[in-house]
């Protein structure tokens, strides 16, 4: 494919600047931009604090990393034959085998100990007022309302989320569709990154995930919720997460699932409780009004539908 | 013995090309065909990858349907793990372990026969399946059901090849069991050993005990597929994730099949050019024996999303965190090693001391993700990717290649050049990088491993990666090169020692080695060690 290239200046200027505001500004909703190099801070409680532990463990190997390099080039540096260098005899020395081998210990459970107590935050989802059911297929994702508030959502219907016409149409084999043309409302270059009909819940709000599957395993993700399981026939996974801010968060699936594993995005928008709430008063009464339609058009023999 | 006049008689005894090569029971000929198989597996491989990062050079999709990419990128996975790492290993076992402990040949010349040549028949099988209607399988190189069991028929000879191998990895193991334990010379006691042949003894019991496993996980699937059992089938019952726990049981293992005698490698190249012996040559026996114990109790960390209960997870971090240790170990006794050494940077010096950088870095980012917050971020995503192959490319092959390097004069008798050689290795070292590093940043930005297409945000450091992986591809010809002018062109004789400082008793025969190595048993002199005093 090919980039004229005034649009390709302009995407490195843009990813130059996407790169710096998300060095400085790594909280506000975080899609990937180019050139990124990080993790992002996500918009749970729960990412800042992998977030940290990330970093954590990112440091401590950077540390080792130059301890052990580091020692490794002096010697190459100091103890090289060319400069005269006479080598010694010993080949062990009990002190520092003890030494490198308590320490890392020591370093580990440092680690370990913040990991542990985060997983276990984790897994407790309880107290979590709003259930939403997931079901990977090949290739969509199904979102089913359960409960809201402690009480059950019957009449918010089913939706079905798959990747949007412009990406799917962009995608295919010789296409000739730059996949740069493809641009959010919002400005963001979604391409494989959109969908017909995103998932929306509330901001604010403790959102149990219910993840499964109805053909073969898939992964369903949001990276800034780090709500994360495999979707797998069979069996029911939970994931949980309390998303700070409103906005449009985008993830993918992550196990592959067959040809089109690429093009089954999750996009999650999260609303403000006030508008979420309003968004589902108006799904709940679209859907009375939208099913009494059908009963009324419904041929006299059908039996009426149950009442849930 | 009558060994010696046997011996005689054979040499002069004139083998045609069929009966050396095909027939062949001779530990050297069988070494040279192992090599010979990977090294034309590892271009085979590596076009596939080649393909993959053309595809991945931008988005949208250019060259091919996904479909197709699936199965490039699965079969890549297959014959680099099955085709390469471990055949050359294996092949390196046959060359060294019986010049290394004073033997005249492998305990079972005619076993080695047939676990070689079960491997040629293995890849036909696996490769033939690109040809098949459906095509090859695509579901990763971990075959995971239900999604493999939606391949076509070709499966069935994906499973009977993986059989096949399984079969040929297990001979060859027991082979050297067996000649490791029963063939050594008088006076070489185990932990005299050089580090190679406790590196090769260890990953053998690995070999023994997961293969099997392997098999058993193949076979319920193949059943699935075409006898009509439910295993893995979640609507009849079966349990999908079982599978997972199956192989992983078998596949972490099998990392460490593909890692230890790389350290045994490594062990013997670095005392030779710092000139000074192994440092802490019984820790590094230890932690070898160490981390092929710790294999077997961590494999759910490659599941940790799976939903496994929380004491499951907490359990696996911790073991997981663990191999760290005696891994670690083995890094500070390398650089000690060096340290007040007198080093020269002869080639397989170069690839030993680019094996420890390289190795270290997939070391670093595997304790990362064995912490199972940390691991929710980065499970699926090209930070594994990136990992793995820092470990399996930066640390395996970088082994392999300097242990060719380093024991190719002693094979062929003829120095190779060391200009080109010395160029390969910094073509190689930074390309690598060039093609690896940037996929760590791809992982954290949440690009999802094997996927052909992606969004444009992810762009620019696919098109960096797969530069870097043309031009690392581009420099493994340089390799073809020098072996083949070493082999038949070169004129610069090698010496028995070959390198100043080289120890053990592999270096005391003459180069090239003899047709049967050690026709009488050597006497062993403490002092001609690697490792130098053992007595402590």
């Amino acid at each position: 494919m090919t980039m004229s290239s005034s649009n390709c200046k302009q995407r490195i200027l843009g990813a130059g600047a996407a790169l710096g505001a998300s060095l400085v500004s790594m909280a506000a909703a975080a899609n990937p931009v180019p050139w990124q190099m990080n993790l992002d801070k996500g918009a749970t409680t729960i990412t800042r604090q992998i977030w940290d532990l990330h970093m954590a463990a990112l440091w401590v190997c950077v540390a080792l990393g130059i301890l052990v390099f580091g020692a490794m080039f002096i010697a190459i540096i100091r103890f090289r034959k060319s400069k005269g260098s006479v080598a010694a005899t010993w080949s062990h020395n009990t002190v520092m085998e003890v030494g490198w081998t308590i320490v890392p210990v020591l370093i580990l459970v440092g680690l370990a100990t913040p990991a542990t107590i985060l997983t276990r935050e984790m897994y407790n989802a309880t107290g979590s007022e709003m259930t939403v059911k997931v079901t990977g297929y090949q290739w969509l994702w199904r979102y089913d309302y359960i409960s809201y508030d402690g009480k059950p959502i019957t009449k918010v219907p089913t939706i079905y989320s798959r990747l949007a016409w412009d990406s799917n149409a962009a995608r295919q084999l010789g296409s000739g569709i730059d996949p740069n043309s493809i641009v959010a409302p919002d400005g963001y270059h979604d391409y494989l990154l959109n969908v017909t009909h995103p998932l929306v819940i509330p901001a604010g709000v403790k959102v149990r995930f219910l993840i499964t599957a109805d053909d073969v395993i898939h992964g369903w993700w949001v990276p800034d919720f780090a709500a994360k399981r495999d979707a797998i026939p069979g069996i029911m996974n939970d994931a949980w997460a309390k998303v700070d801010k409103p906005g449009i968060y985008r993830g993918q699936c992550y196990v592959l699932c067959g040809q089109d594993h690429s093009a089954m995005p999750v996009v999650v928008k999260v609303l403000p409780k006030d508008q979420f709430n309003a968004w589902l008063a108006e799904q709940q009464s679209a859907n009375t009004l939208d099913k009494a339609a059908r009963t009324a058009q419904a041929p006299p023999s059908t039996p009426p539908p149950a009442k849930g | 013995m009558s060994s010696t006049a046997q011996a005689v008689h054979y040499e002069e005894h004139h083998q045609g090309f069929f009966e050396r090569w095909v027939m062949s029971t001779n530990h050297k000929d069988i070494g040279t065909l192992y090599l010979s198989f990977s090294f034309l597996m590892l271009f085979v491989g590596g076009s596939m990858a080649m393909l993959i990062r053309a595809e991945l050079f931008e988005p949208g999709m250019q060259l091919m349907q996904p479909y197709f990419f699936n199965e490039l990128t699965s079969m890549h996975g297959l014959v680099m793990i099955f085709g390469v790492i471990m055949p050359s290993f294996v092949g390196l076992a046959n060359w060294m372990i019986p010049m290394q402990i004073g033997a005249p040949d492998m305990a079972l010349p005619r076993l080695n026969n047939l676990s070689f040549w079960i491997l040629p028949f293995a890849f036909v099988l696996l490769l033939s399946t690109f040809f098949m209607p459906g095509g090859a399988p695509a579901a990763g190189w971990t075959m995971y059901p239900p999604l493999v069991l939606q391949g076509g028929d070709a499966i069935a000879f994906m499973i009977f090849a993986i059989h096949l191998m399984g079969i040929s990895s297990i001979l060859g193991s027991i082979n050297i069991i067996a000649t490791i334990l029963n063939l050594r010379a008088p006076g070489l006691d185990l932990l005299k050993m050089p580090m190679f042949c406790w590196s090769w003894l260890i990953t053998s019991f690995l070999v023994i005990a997961v293969m099997p496993v392997l098999a058993g996980a193949v076979t319920m699937m193949l059943f699935d597929r075409f006898f009509g059992t439910n295993f893995f089938n979640a609507a009849a019952g079966g349990d999908p994730v079982m599978y997972q726990h199956v192989f992983w049981f078998f596949g972490h293992p099998e990392v460490y099949i593909m890692i230890l005698p790389a350290f045994g490698i490594i062990s013997e190249i670095v005392p030779t050019f710092a000139r000074k012996p192994l440092f802490g040559y019984k820790a590094m026996v230890y932690a070898i024996a160490c981390i092929a114990f710790l294999s077997f109790i961590v494999w759910s960390h490659h599941m940790f999303t799976v939903g496994l209960p929380l004491g499951a997870e907490v359990f696996f971090m911790f073991s997981t965190m663990l191999i760290a240790v005696p891994t670690g170990v083995k890094i500070f006794n390398w650089v000690t090693t060096m340290w007040r050494g007198s080093l020269s940077f002869e080639t397989p010096m170069l690839w030993a001391i680019g094996f420890i950088v390289l190795f270290s870095i997939g070391g670093f980012s595997g304790v990362m993700m064995a912490l199972v917050p940390a691991d929710f971020q980065y499970y699926g995503t090209y930070f594994i990717v990136a990992h793995f192959h820092y470990v399996l490319v930066g640390g395996a092959l970088f082994s392999i290649i300097g242990a060719v390097y380093y024991w190719l004069p002693k094979w062929s008798g003829h120095m190779y050049s060391g200009f080109w050689s010395k160029l390969h290795f910094w073509s190689s070292v930074i390309s690598v990088n060039v093609l690896f590093f940037p996929q760590q940043f791809l992982g954290f930005a949440g690009m999802p491993r094997r996927i052909p297409d992606y969004n444009v945000a992810f762009a620019d450091w696919n098109m960096v990666s797969s530069i870097g992986g043309f031009w690392f591809g581009a420099s493994q010809l340089i390799l073809v090169g020098v072996v083949i002018h070493c082999v038949f062109f070169s004129k610069a004789k090698a010496t028995s020692r070959v390198w100043e400082h080289a120890y053990g008793l592999e270096w005391t025969l003459p180069s090239p080695a003899p047709h049967h190595s050690f026709t009488v048993p050597p006497v062993i002199d403490d002092s001609q060690l690697a490792h130098g005093d053992v007595s402590h």
